[in-house]
């Protein structure tokens, strides 16, 4: 058992500092949340910087060890989040890099990594949201093209995506997992409408896309058709690993902006309170080890175990657990939608339910992890 | 960073296993239920195999081995519910002759308990007064100490108590699956329904996430990540063992299955250093550091 790290990472943790360091002051301000083309502009800007200075491809290239550091660093030094490079880098861009033509990887993988492109992602539907495999969006062939028709939810930055890594229906008549085809569409043809979609905390994260006989030339296509659903599951775990290693980090800095806003308000001499923040710095420096155990885990193996469910599982309620705390904290501020933490708190609230809700992801750990039987 | 335990770690603890498969079986746990010993020879036995020893320099006859070993077999006798003082002598082996070997049988008074003091031959700290109380384990003869003075606890007695807490949040959660594979209603396995495959998938939650938190503080020593790991195994211990009694269903409630003994033994081990308030009101401090 061994928590340190090589000379090598050590070297690349303390040359990513410097950079950072030099950097960082030099960034544009942050647009705001409703600013689309702003957001787009900021995030492909910082994922530009990232790729000069030769940080592009860490998602893709580095070990799991060293995309741990970048992760930890980048958030500690307060760099920008992934942002509206989010699915390019860690899901549509890893699925062309491995299922994906000479030609799909020339064409779309280096504008990823330069920060050229944006992709967002039309995976669930409506009527396919835990049950993906029952998705309906229909692709008929007619000569070069596929004809595209049904509607997407839940995706992000769909206003100011270039590409969608869509899951369509080619084959109806064949088994569910059977019949489904991973496409590339251009987010600017014919037949596409983007309905942005208003979340619980007032903004608009997501968005709605119908889509209305839009044609995807055939040459989109990554994979065999009907081959989809493998094609997509090759790199659904990619991330799994290290995907909250910044917000691990940034929910430690949170609680200790807690504590010394407890103490200057009084709230600390509560001793119930007080302890329950305890309870919250043993909870997350708890998921920093799991992070770590992870990390070392997919270094021995190549890929990321099953530990990334047992993970989220914990990690999405105790992110909800520490702006509950923070909302004991503030008292009657907590309705205040001005304090700080009380967007987040609301926004704490899709953890247990994005990427995977917290019964499906206890479903998989029975089933995958405990070799429990399949439900009825 | 190869934060997973080494091939010579794993074989101690594949060995310690073996070691209490053959000698601390379901008859031996079942036969300690009735009188709870400790087992002098098996206790030798656990000196020579350098159980009390393992933390103590080679030069001084010891194995020299270092506290993520200690925690690996401290996790092995907590998973097979083994009885008898096993923290005290071990952190008697400097101290205490005899204790190191396994001749001696060293009970601890800590805090307002001392488990084993009657059966004990020599026992650490003040014990001055204790009387006995009818344990709710009966695993664990208790002793209170009722004008007990307690200083602050001791790391390693918390690490080492946390080691033995994951060793039953991890049994239990094996119990639990067993049962709920086998266990035939409406016919199919209880645990093909999600209100139970979801209680144990949790229990192996709690259980991964202590392991993560458990071994990290047996590697950086630091008393926050002991006080921390100390947290989250009580937890995955106590909740656990709850949980695969709610599994076992009626079964889960009576004498026969080992069940409440795992139950029982947690919350035993929850008393000791200071009980988790003392870890908690640690933590909140260091946050306003």
């Amino acid at each position: 058992m061994d928590l340190s790290y090589t000379p090598e990472e050590e070297d690349f943790r303390a040359r990513l500092r410097e950079w950072l360091a030099k950097v960082l002051p030099g960034l544009p301000p942050k647009p705001r949340p409703e600013d689309w083309p702003g957001r787009r502009a900021y995030d492909l800007g910082w994922q530009r910087a990232l790729h000069d200075a030769g940080y592009a491809d860490v998602h893709w290239d580095a070990s799991p060890t060293v995309r741990l550091i970048f992760l930890e660093e980048t958030e500690r030094a307060g760099a920008p989040y992934v942002g509206a490079n989010f699915v390019g880098l860690l899901h549509a861009g890893p699925t062309i890099a491995a299922e994906g033509t000479e030609e799909q990887r020339a064409r779309w993988l280096a504008p990823i990594l330069r920060g050229d492109e944006v992709w967002c992602q039309g995976f669930s539907e409506p009527d396919a949201g835990s049950d993906l495999a029952a998705l309906r969006t229909r692709a008929w062939r007619d000569g070069d093209d596929y004809v595209v028709s049904g509607a997407k939810i839940w995706t992000s930055h769909a206003e100011v995506a270039d590409w969608c890594e869509l899951l369509v229906r080619t084959d109806p008549a064949a088994p569910r997992h059977q019949g489904i085809t991973w496409l590339a569409m251009p987010m600017d043809a014919p037949g596409i409408t983007v309905r942005p979609l208003r979340t619980l905390a007032g903004s608009a994260e997501f968005a709605e896309v119908f889509l209305d006989e839009v044609r995807v030339p055939v040459a989109n296509r990554v994979g065999a058709e009907n081959d989809g659903w493998r094609v997509t599951m090759v790199t659904l775990s990619f991330e799994r690993g290290t995907a909250f290693v910044g917000e691990v980090v940034a929910c430690r800095r949170v609680l200790g902006e807690l504590a010394r806003a407890a103490h200057a308000n009084g709230g600390w001499d509560d001793p119930v309170l007080r302890r329950r923040l305890g309870r919250l710095n043993a909870e997350f420096r708890a998921l920093w080890r799991l992070t770590q155990w992870n990390v070392s885990e997919a270094e021995g193996r190549g890929v990321p175990g099953t530990g990334g469910s047992v993970f989220k599982l914990r990690y999405s309620h105790a992110r909800q657990e520490l702006y509950d705390a923070a909302a004991a904290v503030l008292g009657p501020d907590a309705l205040d939608l001005d304090r700080p933490w009380v967007l987040d708190r609301l926004s704490s609230l899709s953890y247990t339910i994005a990427a995977g809700t917290s019964q499906i992801q206890r479903n998989i750990v029975a089933e995958r992890i405990l070799g429990l039987p399949k439900g009825p | 960073m190869r934060f997973q335990p080494t091939d010579e770690q794993k074989a101690l603890r594949d060995g310690m296993r073996a070691l209490l498969a053959r000698r601390f079986d379901a008859g031996a746990l079942r036969a300690a239920v009735a009188a709870p010993g400790p087992d002098r020879e098996l206790w030798r036995e656990l000196g020579a195999a350098g159980f009390f020893a393992l933390r103590l320099p080679e030069a001084e006859g010891g194995v020299g081995l270092g506290l993520p070993e200690a925690v690996l077999v401290f996790e092995e006798a907590g998973r097979a519910l083994l009885t008898g003082p096993l923290l005290a002598t071990h952190l008697a082996a400097t101290d205490v002759p005899g204790a190191a070997d396994g001749r001696t049988v060293v009970a601890r008074a800590d805090g307002g308990l001392v488990e084993w003091l009657a059966e004990a031959d020599v026992v650490t700290g003040d014990a001055s007064g204790a009387v006995p109380l009818r344990s709710v384990d009966p695993l664990t003869p208790l002793h209170r100490v009722p004008e007990a003075v307690s200083g602050p606890p001791d790391p390693v007695a918390v690490l080492l108590t946390a080691a033995e807490q994951l060793g039953t949040a991890t049994r239990v959660c094996e119990l639990a699956v067993q049962h709920a594979r086998t266990r035939i209603q409406f016919g199919r396995p209880i645990g093909a329904f999600q209100a139970v495959k979801h209680l144990c998938a949790e229990m192996l939650v709690r259980a991964e996430t202590a392991r993560a938190a458990v071994y990290a503080a047996a590697v950086t020593a630091d008393p926050l990540d002991i006080a921390a790991a100390r947290l989250l195994a009580d937890e995955a211990a106590v909740a656990g063992s709850r949980d695969c009694l709610q599994v076992h269903g009626g079964m889960g409630f009576t004498w026969e299955a080992e069940v409440h003994l795992h139950l029982k033994r947690s919350w035993v081990r929850s008393q000791r250093a200071g009980g988790v308030t003392e870890s908690e009101e640690m933590l909140a401090a260091e946050l306003l550091g």
